[in-house]
C-alpha cells in the first residue's frame, strides 16, 4: 500500500531545506522499499517547525517537524507506520495548540492541499462560494459581501461591500478586478501563502466579484520579490483555464502581472500606473478607482486576502462570517508573527486578540529568549508598541485609538536589545528609498528625517533635533498624498513616544558605548 | 543569458506581449531575463516599438528598483533589509556578507562572480534573517549560512 506524504513546497518551507527532505524521502524510502507518495503542500504557517512533514495514517495526518534532510533515514528506520514516539513528532496537526487556537477560514485549506490540484480543492469545498453566487444572481451576491462586514484586509480598511457595490452601481464598456498583491509590508506574508498554498480560491474570490459586478477581467499584481507564488499561481491560473473556471465559457479571465520592486506600487493607484506601463506614481483621488481606475475603467482594487476570503463567505452565509469579531471588525484576520519570535507563523483568528496573547502566549515570546521591548504592528508604516500596550485587542478602531494600525496584520517582535532611535531612522529612510517623488514633504522630508535622527544618535543637541523631527513628522502627515509620506510619522513619533530613552542622548553617552 | 544587446531577440519579446495592455514592465522583465540588464539600447528601441517617448521608457526603468542599466555577477544574492531580518540581527550578517565578498551593497566582485543587493522583505519574515540566492529562498541565515552561501557562489 502506497502511504502518503506531505512535504510543504512554501517559499519559506524551502528557504528551511524543504526541497532537500522531499529527495531524501524519496531516496530513502526506494532503499528500504517502501511504497511512498509525496505530495507538495502550502504551508500550515508554524513556520518554526518548518520543514514540517506530515504522513497519512488510518488516524489522519500525523506531523513531525523541524525535519532536517538528515532525519530522514532515523524517521523511516523502523518502517511504517512511524512511531509516534520518534522525538519529532507533533501529533495530530490540528491538536498543536498554535493551530488549534486559530479560526480557519481564510486560510482552510492552506497546508493541507495539493495547492495545483482542483480535484483537492473541490474536495475540500472549493467552487461552492462561486456556484452559490451564480444561484443567487449579482445583488444578492454583493449583497452577501456587504452584510457579512468584510473590510478591505490591504490596511485600509474599507468596507468591502461599498466598494463593490459602487463599480457594480457604474456603467461602462469593461470593467476590472484587480488583485493587489503585492505585500510590501516586512512581517507580511498571508498573500504569499495562499498564492502558494490555495490559489484556486483566488481564482473563486475574483470571479465572485467580476460576477457580482459585471467585470470579465481580472489582473494579479503579484510582487517580483515572490518568485515561488508567481510561478505556482501561473500555474494555477492554466490549469482553472483547462478546466472552465476561467477563461470564455466562464466569462472571467485573469492576467498575472509582476511587480519591480517598488514598494509603493502596493498603493492602490500607483498599482494601476505600474499595470498600465508607467511609473508607479500615486493618482491624486478623486477619481477614485471604482469610477475610473484602471485604463481609465471602472475597478475594484482589493488586497490579496479580502478576495480570498469572499468564496467562503458566499458558501457558508454573511452572518457566519459576520459572527466571528468585534465591534466593527468583523470575521477574521490572518495575523502573522515574525521577527524576533519563538513561534513565528500565521495566526488567523477572530479579532479581538490581544497583542499580548499573540506575542507572549502564541507566539512564546522572542527566539533570542531576551525580554521583549517592542513590536512594529502593520508593516514599515505602522506603530512601535511598547509592553505597556499590550492589551490592545487587535480590531481597526482599538489601534487607531491608540496611535497606530492593523494595516497587513504584520507583528514584528524585537527583544531588548533593540535601538529605538535606529528604527526611527530606519523608518525615514525606507520612505526616503521608496517615496514616488511626487510631493516634497515625503520625498525631501524623510531625507531630512534621516539627517536628523543621525544627529539624535550621535548625540548632538538631542532635545532641539528632536522638536526637529516632530516638526517633519506633522508636516508629512499633512502634507503627504498617500500614506507612504502620510504614515510614516507613525514609527517615528511611536518610537520617540514610547522609548524617549533611546533618543535623549548626550555626546558623552555615545561616546562611552 | 548573453549580455550583449540582440535587437532581433528584443523584436520577438515585444512581439510576444503583442496583445496585452500596458506591457512595458512585462518586456522589460524579459528583457532583463534575456539580457542580465536593461543595455541602453533598449531605451530608443522600446520607444519606437511602443510608440511612446524615450523619456517615458527611460522613466520607468529608473524608477523601479528591479531594472538594472549594468550586468549583474554570474549569481545575485539579494540579503533582506526589512525589520523582522533587522530584528534577528539581519544587518550584522549582511555586514559580514559583504565583507567577505569585499562589496558594498549593489556591487559585483571584480571576478564576476556575485552580485549583492539590498532587498525589502523577502516574505519569509517568520523564518528571519533570510536571502534570496538567484531566485531560490534561504532562511534563517547564520553564520554558518555565509559559508554556504560563499560555496555556492564559486560554483
Ligand atoms: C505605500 C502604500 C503601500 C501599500 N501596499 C499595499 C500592499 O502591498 N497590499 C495591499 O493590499 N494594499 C496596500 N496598500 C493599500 C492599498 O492602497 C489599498 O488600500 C488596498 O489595496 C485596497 O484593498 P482592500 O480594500 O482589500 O484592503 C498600500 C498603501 C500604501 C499607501
Ligand atoms: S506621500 Fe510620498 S509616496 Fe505618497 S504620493 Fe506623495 S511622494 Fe508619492
Ligand atoms: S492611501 Fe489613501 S490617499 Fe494614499
Ligand atoms: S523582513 Fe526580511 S523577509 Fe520579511
Amino acid at each position: 500500500m502506497t502511504t502518503r506524504f506531505f512535504v510543504p513546497r512554501d517559499a519559506a518551507a524551502r528557504a528551511v531545506g524543504a526541497d532537500k527532505v522531499a529527495i531524501a524521502l524519496r531516496e530513502e524510502a526506494g532503499r528500504r522499499g517502501i511504497e511512498i507518495e509525496i505530495v507538495r503542500t502550502g504551508s500550515r504557517g508554524l513556520f518554526w517547525l518548518e520543514p514540517m512533514v506530515e504522513v497519512e495514517t488510518p488516524a489522519g495526518r500525523i506531523a513531525f517537524g523541524p525535519v532536517a534532510a538528515r532525519d530522514v533515514p532515523g524517521l523511516l528506520a523502523g518502517g511504517l507506520p512511524i512511531g509516534l514516539r520518534h522525538p519529532l513528532c507533533l501529533g495530530r496537526p490540528e491538536d498543536i495548540p498554535f493551530l488549534k487556537r486559530q479560526t480557519r477560514i481564510t486560510f482552510a485549506r492552506c497546508g493541507v492541499v495539493d495547492p495545483l490540484s482542483l480535484a483537492d480543492w473541490r474536495a475540500q469545498g472549493g467552487g461552492r462560494g462561486l456556484d452559490r453566487a451564480r444561484s443567487l444572481g449579482p445583488a444578492k451576491t454583493l449583497a452577501e459581501v456587504t452584510r457579512s462586514g468584510l473590510r478591505g484586509r490591504g490596511g485600509a480598511g474599507f468596507p468591502t461591500g461599498i466598494k463593490w457595490q459602487t463599480v457594480a452601481d457604474a456603467s461602462a464598456d469593461r470593467k476590472y478586478i484587480v488583485c493587489n498583491a503585492d505585500e510590501g509590508d516586512s512581517g507580511t506574508f498571508a498573500d504569499r501563502m495562499l498564492l502558494e498554498g490555495d490559489p484556486f480560491a483566488l481564482i473563486e474570490g475574483m470571479a465572485i466579484a467580476g460576477f457580482a459586478v459585471g467585470a470579465a477581467k481580472g489582473f494579479v499584481y503579484i510582487r517580483s520579490e515572490y518568485p515561488d507564488a508567481i510561478r505556482i499561481f501561473g500555474r494555477a491560473v492554466h490549469l482553472a483555464e483547462g478546466d472552465g473556471l476561467l477563461g470564455a465559457g466562464a466569462g472571467f479571465d485573469i492576467e498575472v502581472r509582476v511587480g519591480a520592486g517598488a514598494y509603493v506600487c502596493g498603493e492602490e493607484t500607483a498599482l494601476l500606473e505600474s499595470i498600465e506601463g508607467r511609473r508607479g506614481q500615486v493618482r491624486a483621488k478623486p477619481p477614485l478607482p471604482a469610477h475610473r481606475g484602471l485604463f481609465g475603467r471602472p475597478t475594484i482594487i482589493n488586497n490579496l486576502v479580502s478576495l480570498t476570503t469572499v468564496p467562503w463567505i458566499l458558501a457558508e452565509g454573511a452572518e457566519a462570517y459576520a459572527s466571528f469579531g468585534m465591534g466593527r471588525s468583523r470575521g477574521t484576520m490572518p495575523i502573522q508573527l515574525a521577527g524576533n519570535i519563538r513561534q513565528g507563523g500565521l495566526f488567523e483568528a477572530a479579532f479581538g486578540v490581544t497583542l499580548g496573547e499573540l506575542v507572549d502566549e502564541i507566539g512564546g515570546g522572542t527566539r533570542s529568549g531576551r525580554p521583549v521591548r517592542a513590536v512594529q504592528v502593520g508593516g514599515p508604516l505602522g506603530a512601535y508598541f511598547p509592553r505597556a500596550l499590550f492589551d490592545t485587542p487587535f480590531d481597526y478602531e482599538a489601534f487607531t485609538a491608540r496611535d497606530g494600525l492593523i494595516g497587513h496584520g504584520g507583528i514584528v517582535v524585537f527583544d531588548d536589545t533593540v535601538d529605538m532611535a535606529r528604527q526611527a531612522r530606519f523608518a525615514m529612510e525606507f520612505c526616503a528609498i521608496e517615496s514616488c517623488g511626487k510631493c516634497t514633504p515625503c520625498r525631501i522630508g524623510s531625507t531630512r528625517g534621516v539627517e536628523t535622527i543621525d544627529k539624535i544618535i550621535r548625540g548632538e543637541r538631542s532635545a532641539a533635533n528632536l522638536e526637529l523631527v516632530e516638526d517633519l513628522c506633522q508636516t508629512m502627515k499633512f502634507g503627504s498624498l498617500c500614506a507612504l509620506g502620510g504614515f510614516t510619522p507613525y514609527p517615528v513619533m511611536s518610537a520617540i513616544r514610547h522609548f524617549p530613552e533611546d533618543f535623549l542622548r548626550s555626546p558623552v553617552n555615545v561616546a562611552a558605548q | 543569458m548573453s549580455s550583449r544587446w540582440n535587437e532581433a531577440e528584443a523584436t520577438e519579446i515585444v512581439r510576444r506581449h503583442d496583445v496585452r495592455e500596458g506591457a512595458l514592465l512585462p518586456i522589460l522583465h524579459d528583457l532583463q531575463a534575456a539580457f542580465g540588464y536593461v543595455p541602453e539600447p533598449a531605451i530608443p528601441f522600446l520607444a519606437h516599438a511602443l510608440n511612446i517617448t524615450r523619456a517615458e521608457v527611460h522613466g520607468v526603468v529608473s524608477f523601479y528598483h528591479d531594472f538594472r542599466r549594468e550586468p549583474a555577477g554570474r549569481h545575485v544574492l539579494k540579503l533582506c533589509r526589512a525589520e523582522a531580518c533587522q530584528s534577528m540581527d539581519g544587518e550584522a550578517l549582511a555586514r559580514r556578507l559583504l565583507d567577505r565578498f569585499v562589496l558594498d551593497w549593489g556591487g559585483t566582485t571584480p571576478d564576476g562572480r556575485v552580485t549583492i543587493e539590498a532587498t525589502y522583505c523577502l516574505g519569509l519574515c517568520a523564518s528571519a534573517p533570510s536571502a534570496m540566492l538567484d531566485g531560490e529562498p534561504m532562511a534563517r541565515l547564520n553564520d554558518e549560512s555565509i559559508d554556504e552561501i560563499a560555496r555556492e557562489v564559486s560554483r
